[in-house]
C-alpha cells in the first residue's frame, strides 16, 4: 500500500507520542507498568474527549473558545445535580447540548464570528458553574467513579478508553454521511449548499456533537477527580485546540482526524509528565511545553512542504 | 429541429443587482435531446441565467416552468427541485470539496447514494462514469480531491454531473468545462456530450472556444447585455457570424481619449506568456479579453514589480485602483476622508505625524474635483453609494504622485453618470502626463483607450491601436486568438 499524504500527516503525532513515551520510560522505568501507564494517561482521557469536541467545531471552520469553561460547567453539574438528582442533572446536560446546537444556528444565520460568540459564552458557562458550585466540592456519582477506575486485564483503562473514543469519533467524522457533510462544509460550503444540503443543519449538528463530547469530557473528569470546581478545566480550551492541530488538523478547510486528535491530546498530556520527570521547575514547564508543540508543528510544516514539492513534480 | 414541448423553460426573466441589470427579459426553452451552446461576452448574463436554471437565483420578474406546469417563481423552483428533476451543473470555478475524497464528494452530490455501504457504491459509480466519459482516466476514487491535479479535478466534477445514482441526469449545464482540460480529454468530453444528447439528454454548453460550440451544439443562443440576441440552429452559424452576433451593430463609437502620440516609454514588461508590451507617458492602455484570462494577474505583477516590499516611498512609482471594493478597496470602518488620504500619507506628514489640516485640505480638494456626493467627508465610507465609493478609491490613487495608475475593472456596478465623470478625470490626468493601465470587461471603456491589449489563456494575443480598437476586433481576438 502506498503512503498517502494523509497517512504521513497522521504519522507525526504518533511519532511525537512515541518519542515522548520513550523519554518518560528512560527517565522513569517504573512508568512502564500497568499502574504506571494508567497514572500517566488517565487525566488524558477527558482532554482527549474535549479535543474531539473541539475537532467537530474546527471541522466547520469555527473555533470554540468556551471549551474549557463549558467542560468546567459540565463537571459542576455532574458533581452536584447528576449526583443528587440524576434526572434533573441529565436534563440540564441535554439542554446544554441543545444550547450548543442553537449557538451553531445563531453563528450561521447571523454570520457571526464563532470566536467572538464562544468567547462571550465562556463567561456565561463560567458564571453558571460558579452559581452551581461557589466553592470546590460536590461528589462524583458512583457509577462514573467506578467506570473511570475500572481495571481491565492487561491494558489499563486510560489506554482502552482512548482507543475506544478515538474509534467512535473516527466512525462519526470520517465514515458516516453526517461526518462527510460536516467536513464538506469546512471544505467548500458553497458546493455543499449547491448539492441541496442544509449547511445550517450541518453546522448545528457539528456543534451538538461537540457539546456531546464535551459533556463526556466533563463527566470523565469528575469521575477521576471525585469533586469539581468552577475553574477545573479552564486550560482545556487551549489544550483542545493544540491537540487538534498537533493531531494533523487544520484551522480551516475541514481537514481533521479523530485518531490524530486523540493522539495529539495524549501527547500534550504526556509532555507535562515528561517535563516533571526531567525535574524541570514548574516555572519553566509551560514554556517547555510550548517548545515541544513548536517542534512537532515544525516537523509537520516540513512534511507539508515536501508534499507540495511532490505535487508539483 | 423537431418541435417538442420544452422540459424546462424560463420566460421573460428579469434580474437586477442594485444598479446593474443582469437579465433584461430573457426567455429560454430547453427540450429533450438538444445541446444548447450559450455564448456571449463578459457580463452578457450567462451566469445569471444559469443561476436561475439551477434554482440558486430567483428572478425578480418572470417565470420558470417545468414540463408545462408553471412553477411559481418564488416558491416552486429551488436547488432541491432542480436536482430532483435531474438538473446538474458543472461550474466554471471548481466546486468540489477539496478536503474530501472523490467518493465522498459523490456522496454529497447524490442523495441516491444514501444507505449502507455507500462508500463502495460511490466508488463503483464514480469509476463507472469516469470510464464511460474519459476511458483511461487513471483516477482513484479514494484519492483526496486536493491531491489531484486541476485537470483531473475537472474530470471528476464532470463525471459527478453525469452520474446516475437513482435520479438520472436530465439537463446538464457545463460552464467552461474544458478550460483546464487538454485537447484529447476535451474531445472525449464533447463526444460524451453528443452521445448523451443523442440518447435524449439536454446539455447547456458555455465555452469561449467557439469551435467547440459550433461542433457540439445543436442550437446556439447568443447573449448580449442581459438579452438573448440570437437563438438559431447551430448549422446557421459560422465562427465569424458568432463573433458578429455577440457585438452590437450600429452603436455609436464612444469618444476616444485624445492620444497625443506616444511619449517617452516609462515601462516595458515581458510576461512569461504572450506578447511583451510597453507603456508610454500620458498613455491609457486597456486590457481586454474574457474575464479571468490573466488581466488581473498582470496588474498584480506590475504592481509587485514597481512597489517596494518593505517601506513606502513618498514618491510611489505606481498606484492601484481595486476592482472588488469590499475585498481590497475600502476600509469599512474608516471615514471617507481617511479612506481617501491613506495612499498619500507620506505627503501629509510632519515629524512623522499626520497633519489633520493637510488631510482636510487634500480631502476637500478632491471632493470638489471628483464630485463625491456627501455632506461631510468625516462620515463613514459605507454611507456612500457604490459609485461614490469608487470615486474615493480613484481619488486615493490620483492623490499620490504615482506616474502610473493600475485599474482592475474599477467600474463594476457603477452607474452611467459616475462613469462619465470618471472618464473625464482619466482624460484630464492623462493629458497631464500620467499613464493608466486599465482592465475592464466593458467594451465601451476599451474604446476610450489609446491602445488595447487583448488577453487569452493567460497572455496577450493581440495589440490594437487607435482606429483599429473596435468591438469586433476585440471580440475576434478574445474568442479566436490572434486577430
Amino acid at each position: 500500500m502506498r503512503l498517502t499524504p494523509d497517512m504521513i500527516r497522521l504519522a507525526v503525532p504518533f511519532l511525537a507520542l512515541a518519542v515522548l513515551l520513550a523519554g518518560v520510560f528512560w527517565l522513569q522505568p517504573r512508568a512502564m507498568t500497568y499502574s504506571g501507564l494508567n497514572l500517566l494517561f488517565n487525566l488524558a482521557v477527558p482532554i482527549a474527549l474535549a479535543t474531539l469536541a473541539q475537532m467537530f467545531i474546527i471541522s466547520v471552520n469555527d473555533l470554540d473558545l468556551s471549551m474549557g469553561a463549558f467542560v468546567s460547567f459540565v463537571a459542576c453539574v455532574t458533581a452536584t445535580f447528576l449526583n443528587d438528582a440524576p434526572l434533573v442533572g441529565a436534563l440540564i446536560l441535554l439542554a446544554s447540548i441543545g444550547a450548543y446546537a442553537a449557538l451553531g444556528v445563531i453563528i450561521h444565520v447571523r454570520q457571526l464570528p464563532a470566536i467572538v460568540v464562544t468567547l462571550g459564552m465562556s463567561f456565561v458557562w463560567t458564571g453558571l458553574a460558579v452559581m452551581i458550585l461557589p466553592s470546590p466540592g460536590g461528589a462524583a456519582p458512583d457509577w462514573i467513579r467506578s467506570l473511570m477506575t475500572v481495571r481491565p486485564p492487561f491494558v489499563p483503562m486510560a489506554i482502552v478508553a482512548s482507543v475506544l473514543i478515538a474509534l467512535v469519533a473516527h466512525l462519526i467524522i470520517a465514515r458516516s454521511t453526517l461526518g462527510v457533510l460536516i467536513r464538506g462544509v469546512g471544505g467548500n460550503e458553497r458546493s455543499v449548499a449547491r448539492a441541496g444540503w442544509s449547511v445550517l443543519r450541518a453546522r448545528a449538528a457539528a456543534y451538538a456533537l461537540a457539546a456531546l463530547f464535551a459533556v463526556l469530557a466533563g463527566m470523565a473528569l469528575v469521575g477521576l477527580t471525585t469533586a469539581a470546581d468552577a475553574n477545573i478545566a479552564l486550560r482545556y480550551t487551549l489544550l483542545s485546540i493544540a491537540g487538534v492541530i498537533l493531531g494533523g488538523g487544520e484551522f480551516v478547510g475541514g481537514r481533521v482526524s479523530a485518531v490524530g486528535a486523540v493522539v495529539g491530546a495524549l501527547t500534550l498530556a504526556l509532555a507535562g509528565s515528561f517535563l516533571s520527570f526531567l525535574r524541570l521547575s514548574p516555572d519553566w514547564q509551560i514554556g517547555a511545553q510550548g517548545a515541544i508543540l513548536i517542534l512537532v508543528l515544525a516537523l509537520r510544516l516540513g512534511l507539508d512542504a515536501m508534499e507540495r514539492r511532490r505535487m508539483r513534480a | 429541429m423537431n418541435e417538442q414541448t420544452p422540459i424546462l423553460s424560463v420566460s421573460d426573466a428579469r434580474v437586477r443587482f442594485g444598479e446593474v441589470v443582469a437579465l433584461d427579459g430573457v426567455s429560454l426553452a430547453l427540450s429533450a435531446g438538444e445541446c444548447i451552446g450559450l455564448v456571449g461576452h463578459n457580463g452578457a448574463g450567462k451566469s445569471t441565467l444559469v443561476g436561475i436554471l439551477n434554482g440558486g437565483l430567483v428572478p425578480q420578474e418572470g417565470r420558470v416552468e417545468v414540463s408545462g406546469k408553471a412553477a411559481v417563481q418564488t416558491a416552486g423552483w429551488d436547488v432541491a427541485t432542480a436536482r430532483a428533476l435531474g438538473l446538474r451543473c458543472v461550474f466554471q470555478e471548481l466546486s468540489l470539496c477539496p478536503n474530501l475524497t472523490v467518493a465522498e464528494n459523490a456522496r454529497l452530490m447524490h442523495e441516491g447514494l444514501a444507505g449502507g455501504a455507500w462508500r463502495a457504491r460511490a466508488r463503483a459509480l464514480v469509476s463507472k462514469t469516469l470510464d464511460e466519459i474519459f476511458p483511461g482516466h487513471g483516477i482513484d476514487p479514494r484519492a483526496t480531491v486536493s491531491m489531484l491535479p486541476i485537470a483531473r479535478r475537472q474530470m471528476v466534477e464532470i463525471a459527478l454531473a453525469f452520474c446516475d445514482a437513482g435520479t438520472p441526469p436530465g439537463i446538464v449545464i457545463l460552464d467552461e468545462p474544458t478550460s483546464s482540460l487538454d485537447a484529447g480529454i476535451a474531445r472525449q468530453l464533447l463526444d460524451h456530450v453528443r452521445r448523451f444528447v443523442a440518447a435524449g439528454g439536454t446539455v447547456i454548453l458555455i465555452s469561449h472556444i467557439l469551435s467547440e460550440i459550433l461542433n457540439t451544439a445543436t442550437r446556439i443562443v447568443v447573449m448580449k447585455d442581459g438579452r438573448v440576441v440570437a437563438d438559431r440552429p447551430a448549422a446557421e452559424f459560422t465562427q465569424a457570424g458568432l463573433v458578429t452576433a455577440m457585438g452590437t451593430a450600429g452603436r455609436e463609437q464612444a469618444r476616444r481619449l485624445e492620444g497625443k502620440g506616444r511619449g517617452e516609454v516609462i515601462l516595458t514588461h515581458a510576461p512569461a506568456v504572450g506578447l511583451p508590451f510597453e507603456i508610454s507617458r500620458g498613455e491609457v492602455v486597456g486590457l481586454a479579453g474574457l474575464a479571468g484570462h490573466g488581466q488581473t494577474e498582470l496588474l498584480r505583477a506590475l504592481h509587485g514589480r514597481l512597489s517596494p516590499e518593505w517601506r513606502a516611498h513618498a514618491d510611489p512609482k505606481v498606484a492601484y485602483v481595486a476592482g472588488d471594493r469590499r475585498l481590497d478597496g475600502v476600509f469599512d470602518l474608516w471615514s471617507i476622508r481617511r479612506n481617501l488620504t491613506v495612499g498619500a500619507l507620506p505627503d501629509l506628514l510632519r515629524r512623522g505625524l499626520v497633519q489633520p489640516e493637510a488631510e482636510d485640505r487634500a480631502a476637500a480638494d478632491w471632493k470638489a474635483r471628483i464630485g463625491i456626493r456627501t455632506p461631510d467627508m468625516g462620515l463613514p465610507i459605507l454611507s456612500l453609494s457604490g459609485g461614490n465609493q469608487q470615486k474615493v478609491l480613484f481619488a486615493r490613487a490620483l492623490l499620490t504622485r504615482a506616474p502610473l495608475i493600475l485599474m482592475d475593472d474599477p467600474m463594476r456596478g457603477v452607474d452611467v453618470g459616475t462613469k462619465q465623470e470618471v472618464y473625464e478625470i482619466i482624460r484630464a490626468e492623462a493629458e497631464k502626463g500620467r499613464s493608466f493601465v486599465w482592465y475592464s470587461t466593458e467594451m465601451e471603456e476599451m474604446e476610450l483607450c489609446d491602445r488595447v491589449l487583448v488577453f487569452r489563456d493567460g497572455g496577450i494575443v493581440a495589440e490594437l491601436t487607435g482606429a483599429s480598437i473596435t468591438e469586433e476586433a476585440i471580440l475576434a481576438a478574445s474568442f479566436l486568438g490572434a486577430a
